[in-house]
């Protein structure tokens, strides 16, 4: 029965984990960058709701609600500042750098603001936790609303990339920029909105993250987000399923191998999974094969 | 007396697309030997698929006796085979002196640990490498350039330096993939002039592909004309130029 | 003109080990003068491991062209290895400069080693995931010290991935290493003047390395892989070779590191990622490929935050908006345009030498 309940735990902080790789593998498809970033804007969220929700006391879908924003506008601003001069610059390293800057820029603020200590934070989710073959397995409310809102997110996503018009030119630049350009895809607009959709999913995932596990402090964001980007690897970079079926696969290795291995190994085994599926596929189980022209 | 680069039934597949099929091609010692053809024809993917860079689907090839099909870039190259790049492809951010010291790298060893703890092997092998890079610079007329990067020099000597450094390698073939593209007509003849030098001097036979219908004319003895992979026409230069398969290929219908 | 190219960089080569040395020398009057607190004077073995690992960083970095974050993995491995040899042999050999040197060699060899291993697999990998690896194996390295146990008995050694009791000792046991407490216990051995000498050493390998050969086809291969092919390269040979020697010198660090500590434990501070990173600031603020640049960001990086010490809570927020506003500065293309119609010089930032 507790191989259930691990089973669903995981299940659930895979789903947290596919969410965030969304906003990786979203970035790294059609601006071709690591944003390294991305794990501390969820910690920009998490600190949103707890401002507002815990320290303000307005009610928590407002709450949520600032978060989305504010990570958003983060979203575009960073890339507007930190990313767009280098989009042309003559070394890739370059723009990974800054997105390590930014991480830091971030977390120190954070760290200035807020403090090091851990905050208590209070879960949002008031749905009740159902109770399975005799209480043997309990699915709390959290893990409810993760996998919910983990399936509704996908769903969303994968029809506005299939079906709207801002989707179809996302998908142009991931192809190629310059053809996307003549077309006249607006280049900018399109990977602005890539990273304000990425920083929304990110401020989700804040919630789910923090409400699950309900410590912040202003490094809360970076090993979630690091774990997201492997499970985006994992999965094939660029490929929304791929960060699904990443994210999932890396949250029941993750839960299985604290229960049932060692919990201060658990990290390791998932890095060590990763290493080994990018030794076999390079470019992840859905990745495509990028061959540079002679 | 047996050729020194002999393909037979050459060919390779991207996905559904037949890039080269059945190429073939036989190259005496001391020829310069064109390779031409419309855009797409598949020049390019003949110099990947000697050079190692692709592996063919199938056919031989063979340099100077020894079946090299499918062996890696690395052993082509020491094998005899050394090439220039359509896109030029320096070390930007080295000398033009260490470019070809680069090149000179499989002729003139000395361990690593020789090199960090400057062990007299290691002054008598760079003072060697020196003298031979600055007389392969002199025969292309950079040897002034010899301290600058190699990213500084104007377009025409990056050209040449890519081709230096191909010869500092010593190979048996050199190719060359479009080495007047860019240049204006006075550069190409002096670069036509410095092809036959290399020719006559370094013992060289030379395959190239060429849009420059001048240079090909002016310098080919025989030519490969490509069509959508396929061998259009082949043989003297004279003879292909007035083919009207080939006339058409080029004019379009 | 061949003569101009040699002596140019023995010159260069010169002036690099004379700013050490003619800072250690001013350190040393310092002392003697009473004018370094002993704050200051504690800060300096940590200044010359700094100083180490940016060096050998920028061998992967700047001459390799690959981006390693797992840097402070090398050195947690050459840190622990080093310190338990020492701490093993700590009663047998008494002469403490050879038990150091025997150290540092252990240390260095098993850092190489395990960068040689992660970097067999790994290195054909690219750019970014290159990156994301290396960055895993660090926490993997530092994870696995930290569940480890090893003791030592009448009986020989002991070892164990749970926790000291399961080690079995006899009763004149004593645990080595214990799991997340670390090593306690190592003989202080590094003191600043080793520390400086080992800089020497790094740097007298690093320059000597990228003047040679081997360092010019390390080189072709960060300037264009495929041309560095095409002409007889073997491209796993010298990545393997600059990430090995890399890696083998971050683990000398590690020695240096762990032999001015009585307590070594591995956390997400010293060893994690986090670290990784920081080094990474102090090659990329010293310009990509500049070894000199590393040795000084290196040491006014760790040093400004001391000396000002009202800052020091801004000082990690310093560290980030510089970082990004250097490679803004030093890698937009709008910015390389300005900066050429306007030809103002980059402080130390200098990432390639300009003819």
């Amino acid at each position: 029965m507790s191989f259930i309940s691990y089973l669903i735990n995981g299940i659930s902080l895979g789903s947290v984990y596919a969410i965030i790789a969304l906003g990786y593998t979203m970035v790294y498809g059609i601006a071709k960058m690591l944003n390294f970033a991305h794990g501390d804007v969820i910690m920009v969220g998490g600190f949103t709701i707890f401002f507002a929700v815990s320290m303000q006391g307005l009610p928590p879908a407002l709450g949520i609600l600032l978060a989305v924003i504010l990570c958003t506008l983060l979203g575009i601003t960073i890339e507007y500042i930190a990313y767009r001069p280098l989009r042309q610059a003559a070394s890739s390293l370059a723009v990974l750098i800054t997105a390590i800057g930014v991480s830091y820029l971030l977390q120190n603020l954070a760290l200035l603001i807020f403090g090091a200590n851990t905050k208590a934070f209070t879960s949002v989710v008031t749905i009740p936790a159902i109770k399975l073959a005799d209480e043997q397995i309990i699915i709390s409310g959290e893990t409810i609303v993760t996998i919910i809102s983990c399936i509704v997110i996908m769903i969303g996503l994968t029809l506005f990339v299939n079906k709207t018009k801002a989707g179809q030119a996302m998908l142009a630049v991931s192809e190629d920029k310059g053809a996307a350009q003549l077309m006249g895809i607006n280049v900018n607009a399109t990977i602005s909105l890539t990273f304000a959709i990425g920083s929304a999913l990110a401020a989700i995932a804040g919630m789910l993250l923090c409400s699950a596990y309900p410590s912040l402090t202003p490094y809360t964001g970076s090993m979630p987000g690091i774990k997201a980007f492997v499970a985006a690897v994992f999965g094939g970079i660029g490929s929304i399923p791929g960060a699904l079926i990443g994210g999932i696969v890396l949250g029941i290795i993750e839960i299985l191998s604290k229960a049932y291995i060692s919990s201060q190994m658990a990290d390791a085994i998932v890095f060590m999974v990763l290493i080994i599926v990018l030794l076999v596929k390079p470019t992840g189980i859905l990745g495509k094969k990028i061959q540079e022209k002679v | 007396m047996a050729a020194l680069l002999e393909v037979k039934n050459l060919g390779i597949s991207f996905g559904g697309l037949r890039a080269v099929d059945d190429f073939e091609i036989s190259i005496k010692k001391g020829q310069l030997y064109g390779l031409i053809g419309p855009n797409g024809a598949g020049k390019t993917t003949v110099f990947n698929l000697l050079t190692g860079v692709y592996k063919p689907d199938e056919g031989i090839i063979t340099l100077d006796g020894e079946n090299i099909t499918g062996l890696k870039t690395i052993e082509i190259n020491k094998a005899g085979i050394a090439r220039t790049f359509q896109n030029i492809r320096l070390f930007k951010d080295l000398s033009v002196l260490d470019n070809v010291k680069v090149g000179l790298h499989n002729h003139y060893h000395y361990s690593t640990f020789e090199g960090i703890l400057r062990l007299p092997k290691y002054y008598k092998m760079e003072k060697a490498m020196n003298e031979k890079a600055m007389e392969l610079l002199k025969v292309f007329e950079l040897d002034g350039e010899a301290d600058f990067l190699a990213a500084n020099l104007p377009y025409g000597k990056q050209r040449k330096l890519e081709i230096a450094r191909a010869l500092a390698t010593e190979p048996k073939l050199l190719l060359l993939d479009e080495p007047a593209a860019g240049m204006n007509p006075n550069e190409t003849m002096e670069l036509m002039d410095t092809i036959r030098f290399v020719r006559d001097n370094f013992d060289m036979t030379i395959l190239l592909i060429e849009h420059d219908m001048k240079l090909v004319s002016g310098i080919c003895e025989e030519l490969t004309v490509l069509n959508f992979g396929r061998i259009l026409a082949q043989g003297q230069t004279s003879k292909v130029l007035n083919d009207p398969q080939v006339i058409t290929a080029y004019l379009g219908e | 003109m061949k003569k101009r190219n040699i002596s140019k960089n023995v010159k260069d080569n010169i002036i690099t080990y004379g700013i050490v040395i003619v800072a250690y020398i001013v350190i040393q009057i310092l002392i003697s003068a009473g004018s370094l607190s002993s704050l200051m004077q504690g800060l300096l073995v940590p200044l010359c491991v700094y100083v180490i690992l940016a060096v050998s960083l920028n061998l992967t970095v700047g001459i390799l062209g690959e981006l390693s974050l797992g840097h402070a993995g090398f050195m947690c491995v050459g840190a622990f290895t080093g310190a338990f040899f020492s701490r093993c042999m700590e009663n047998v050999i008494t002469i403490d400069l050879i038990r150091f040197i025997l150290a540092l060699i252990i240390g260095a060899v098993c850092a190489g080693v395990i960068g040689f291993l992660i970097g067999m697999p790994v290195l054909r990998l690219r750019g970014d995931y290159l990156a994301i690896v290396t960055l895993a194996f660090g926490e993997i390295i530092k994870n696995i010290v930290n569940v480890l146990y090893i003791g030592k008995d009448s009986r020989g050694f002991h070892f164990s991935m749970k926790d000291s009791i399961s080690l079995g000792l006899e009763t004149d046991g004593d645990v080595i290493i214990n799991g997340a407490q670390g090593i306690t216990g190592t003989p202080k051995d590094s003191n600043f003047t080793i520390g400086v000498i080992l800089i020497l050493i790094t740097l007298f390998i690093v320059l000597n390395l990228i003047h040679s050969r081997d360092g010019r086809a390390i080189m072709s291969i960060r300037d264009n892989l495929i041309a560095a092919e095409s002409i007889g390269i073997n491209i796993t040979k010298y990545k393997l070779m600059a990430f090995s020697i890399s890696a083998a010198l971050a683990g000398v660090a590690g020695v240096l590191y762990s032999h001015n500590l009585n307590s070594l434990m591995a956390t997400p501070k010293n060893f994690g990622y986090n670290m990784s990173i920081m080094i990474l600031v102090f090659v990329v603020l010293g310009g990509i490929g500049n070894i000199r640049g590393s040795i000084i960001a290196a040491v006014v990086l760790t040093l400004l935050p001391e000396l000002l010490r009202g800052l020091s809570n801004y000082r990690m927020l310093i560290y980030a908006i510089v970082l990004i506003v250097m490679m803004l500065f030093n890698w937009s293309p709008k910015l390389i345009e300005l900066r050429k119609r306007f030809s103002v010089k980059c402080l130390i930032g200098r990432s390639k030498e300009v003819q």
